[in-house]
């Protein structure tokens, strides 16, 4: 029994992760229609700057501020820069686009920081007194700082006057013209916004995965399956498809399929949520007018 | 005077369609204008080329004697005007105080709360849902929440799209009272696209009549309505 | 979505000789001569374009001829090189036959595979597809098929010799990889010239109107998704026999990005799009890593994105512009001369 809720609450720990990277796929889908494909890079490169300055012996409560506010700089930088140019383009082009942000920005993490795996510390020590039996203190610090972080996410779209605008531009981008809103800039807020989100995962994974290039990719997968189980167009489904997927995940690794298993399980999650409701537990279904 | 509003020899076009050629007219400060005409005829198109909306512009717009041709959507609204879409453009998944709320975006003083006041005055049903969420309001409120909306940024001029549309004749007539009312009151200019030609020509004081993108007659509406071509042409509706 | 293909756009003429057979033989010429002046690892490149080839006119059919966006082949690719492996290692199959069941098993596979897959749209399909790329390499490692997979450490084949003595082994693989591509374009060139071609770019471009015709939508797109599979099956199992060995490491996500990445730069609705794009995936990460040592993938990720910038129809969009802009200026030069 005691395995069994190890399992439990070690899911919702990881869940975390994916709650976050969900959110953030989420949003940018919301807004702009597009899956960003690239959305792990991005992560895993502010990562990669959270570790840069903990080296140069940056405190780390400072290096996390400092990680999410270059985060969310590159993540404006890149919607106005990069993907701003294709926003008239065929369906494919975009694509293209992101699967050259995704090869590049892996790439230039490879080369700026280095390809060899490293250890990233955690800011919650190995013997804290809030340490569980079932839960390690990162774990729960994870929790912890996912759940605040998603409120603060939460509580700036449903209360703030930036946040009403960032919700009326990606639900109608031309009636919020009519209203005023510079809808570009609103873009490039959301992919910031998602960017900044992505880094405070990258930087709780980390420490459990270990830092090196190619660390997001199984998680974006589980991302991808937890934002689609919530429905890939509701804010509020991906947290929670992301805490479900990483109870299953490690529920079914441990009792059903294996560890091995586990990254075609997240797949057969998908293509079974893509078959039998693509909008997901959450999503609205989207119905095509002839 | 100036008018607030000139249209000099404006063509519009989507794409490689042309729709306007040579639209020219005017709004007064305050006035109440019609744009009248048969479907097609680029009643709507107008007023998006006021607003640059997606189209093709050649031509001079001017706003109180400023060149907004070319200009951002965005920024022509920042300008002090108003636009009721086609279609009402309602925030359908969020509530009406939102909707509300986005329309008074541009607002830099404190006192928006007293605008919701005013917003009710006219349109009372609105408080009444106010937490409702817009895509659930019937089509006469939707219509009402996107005025009220509009009116929320207090707009020099105010462009309506087929503000009548899908609706039933009295409540039109409401409606129609109620921006008689805003314009007397705070001397609002409004351009009203309308293809019931009947309710608009008792509203406004200055009619446009277009036809395949041109401007062919124009008067106060009792002249218009009294021309025999243009009833058979228009009015038979 | 690009619509302008040479092979669908115009009707289908009477034989005759026309610069566009001219240029199709001269390819020939030189890719069957090319062997013999080339060294012997120019021509291993040269076999690998070709198989790529192959596998970038499978993407085309499915995405540029029917619209359907796949970022999975790459798991054909996989499942036709391990039908090859297994039947050369284990049932002791010919290499030059193993082909053929490598494009029968995609095909039935890649069929059911759309019969269900048919029913996502865009977004979700190419999600979907993503998501069985990512999953191939950890599904090719379970203890279930190690028997036959040889589990991570893979299977190493012996190399086909040449049958002639005058070619050498690597010349002999090219031809006969050569062959095999060069009758796939051929049928091809007539499907999609043909009704069959029409109705799929009936599918693409109007989706809704088609399904309201009389062709079986549901049924094409499987059939699509079936050819598809089995070109790519057909490449991956030529690679298997060209390359000598597999392991489920062989099959990264990348390789369904490259597959899509060749179909969009060459051109997705292009059959001659496909040989420039198979050049570019062989090629271009080559070069690159040759002009930039440490970043090599920076360099390509940029280049991407500017290719999409500068030609989003890719190499035969381009082409087709420019022929466009060529006619438009002498039919303007002509059109003057009337006036005057």
């Amino acid at each position: 029994m005691q395995a069994f809720f190890h399992q439990l609450l070690s899911g919702i720990a990881i869940g975390s992760i994916y709650a976050a990277v969900a959110l953030a796929l989420v949003m940018i889908f919301k807004a702009t229609h597009q899956v960003n494909f690239a959305q792990g890079e991005l992560a895993m490169f502010s990562t990669y700057i959270a570790l840069t300055l903990i080296h140069l012996g940056v405190p780390y409560p400072i290096a996390f501020v400092l990680t999410i506010c270059s985060s969310f700089v590159i993540g404006v930088a890149i919607e106005r820069l990069i993907m701003r140019p294709f926003r008239h383009a065929p369906p494919l082009t975009p694509v293209i686009v992101f699967i050259g942000l995704l090869i590049g920005i892996n790439g230039l993490a490879g080369w700026q920081f280095s390809p060899v795996s490293q250890s990233f510390p955690s800011p919650f020590p190995d013997h804290a007194w809030y340490g569980t039996t079932y839960l390690s203190p990162h774990e729960i610090g994870m929790i912890a700082v996912t759940l605040i972080v998603l409120g603060i996410v939460f509580a700036f779209f449903r209360y703030t006057k930036l946040g009403l605008a960032m919700r009326a531009a990606a639900e109608n981008p031309a009636s919020s013209r009519l209203v005023g809103i510079r809808v570009g800039w609103m873009l490039a807020l959301g992919w910031g916004l998602a960017s900044a989100l992505g880094s405070v995962a990258g930087m709780m994974a980390a420490p459990i995965v270990s830092l090196d290039p190619n660390m997001m990719g199984q998680i974006l997968l589980y991302a991808f399956a937890a934002a689609l189980l919530g429905g890939i167009d509701n804010p509020w489904g991906a947290p929670i498809g992301g805490f479900l997927i990483g109870i299953t995940e490690n529920l079914a690794g441990a009792y059903v399929v294996g560890e091995k298993l586990k990254l075609p399980l997240a797949l057969a999650v998908i293509i079974l949520v893509l078959l039998f409701k693509p909008s997901g537990l959450f999503g609205r279904t989207v119905v095509v007018r002839v | 005077m100036t008018a607030l509003l000139e249209l000099q020899n404006v063509d519009a076009s989507y794409g490689n369609t042309q729709v306007l050629r040579g639209v020219t007219l005017s709004v007064e400060e305050g006035g109440l204008v019609a744009l009248l005409g048969a479907n097609g005829a680029g009643k709507t198109t107008t007023l998006r080329a006021i607003c640059n909306m997606g189209l093709h512009v050649r031509g001079e717009i001017r706003l109180a004697g400023k060149r907004i041709d070319g200009q951002a959507t965005e920024s022509i609204v920042r300008q002090g005007v108003g636009h009721v879409p086609e279609g009402r453009g309602t925030f359908l998944s969020l509530s009406v105080e939102e909707n509300l709320r986005l329309g008074a975006y541009l607002r830099r003083d404190r006192k928006v709360s007293d605008d919701f006041e005013r917003v009710f005055g006219y349109f009372p049903v609105l408080r009444q849902r106010i937490q409702q969420q817009a895509g659930t309001l019937s089509g006469g409120e939707q219509q009402m929440l996107a005025i009220a909306r509009a009116l929320m940024s207090r707009p020099r001029l105010l462009l309506l799209d087929e503000p009548s549309f899908g609706l039933a004749p009295i409540l039109v007539q409401e409606i129609f009272k109620i921006l008689r009312v805003i314009n007397k009151e705070e001397n609002m200019a409004m351009l009203l696209v309308e293809q019931n030609a009947r309710l608009a020509l008792d509203l406004v004081n200055h009619v446009f009549l277009l036809e395949t993108g041109r401007v062919v007659t124009s008067g106060p509406p009792q002249q218009i309505a009294a021309d025999e071509s243009v009833r058979r042409a228009y009015l038979g509706q | 979505m690009v619509t302008e293909s040479a092979a669908i756009s115009s009707p289908v003429r009477a034989r005759r000789v026309t610069p566009f057979t001219g240029v199709v033989v001269a390819l020939l010429v030189i890719a069957v001569v090319a062997p013999f002046a080339l060294s012997g690892f120019r021509v291993l490149q040269l076999t690998h374009i070709v198989i790529y080839a192959v596998a970038v006119l499978g993407l085309n059919l499915l995405t540029g001829f029917s619209g359907q966006i796949s970022l999975g082949n790459g798991a054909f690719w996989a499942l036709g090189s391990y039908t090859g492996v297994i039947l050369l290692t284990y049932c002791g199959v010919p290499y030059w036959a193993t082909p053929v069941a490598s494009g029968a098993v995609c095909f039935i596979l890649g069929y059911l595979f759309g019969r269900v897959a048919t029913r996502l749209e865009g977004l979700y399909l190419a999600l979907g597809t993503f998501a069985l790329a990512i999953a191939t390499p950890q599904i090719l490692k379970l203890d279930a098929f190690e028997k036959w997979t040889g589990g991570s450490q893979g299977v190493v084949m012996s190399k086909p010799r040449s049958p002639i003595a005058a070619l050498d082994d690597d010349q002999w693989l090219y031809l006969f990889c050569l062959l095999v591509a060069i009758i796939l374009f051929t049928v091809a060139w007539n499907i999609v010239r043909g009704r069959t071609g029409r109705a799929l770019s009936a599918l693409r471009d109007h989706p809704i109107a088609a399904g309201t015709l009389t062709i079986d939508t549901l049924a094409y797109k499987s059939i699509t998704f079936g050819v598809s599979a089995m070109y790519t099956g057909i490449a991956g199992g030529l690679s298997a026999i060209v390359t000598g060995f597999i392991s489920p490491d062989s099959f990264p996500i990348f390789l369904s990005i490259q597959l899509l990445v060749g179909g969009v730069l060459g051109g997705i609705a292009s059959i001659f799009g496909t040989l420039f794009g198979a050049a570019f995936i062989e090629l271009v990460p080559d070069l690159a890593k040759s002009l930039s040592d440490s970043a090599p993938a920076v360099l390509y990720g940029v280049l991407l994105i500017v290719c999409m910038k500068v030609m989003p129809g890719g190499v035969a969009g381009l082409a087709y512009r420019t022929r466009s802009w060529l006619i438009h200026r002498s039919s303007h030069r002509s059109s003057h001369r009337i006036r005057t």
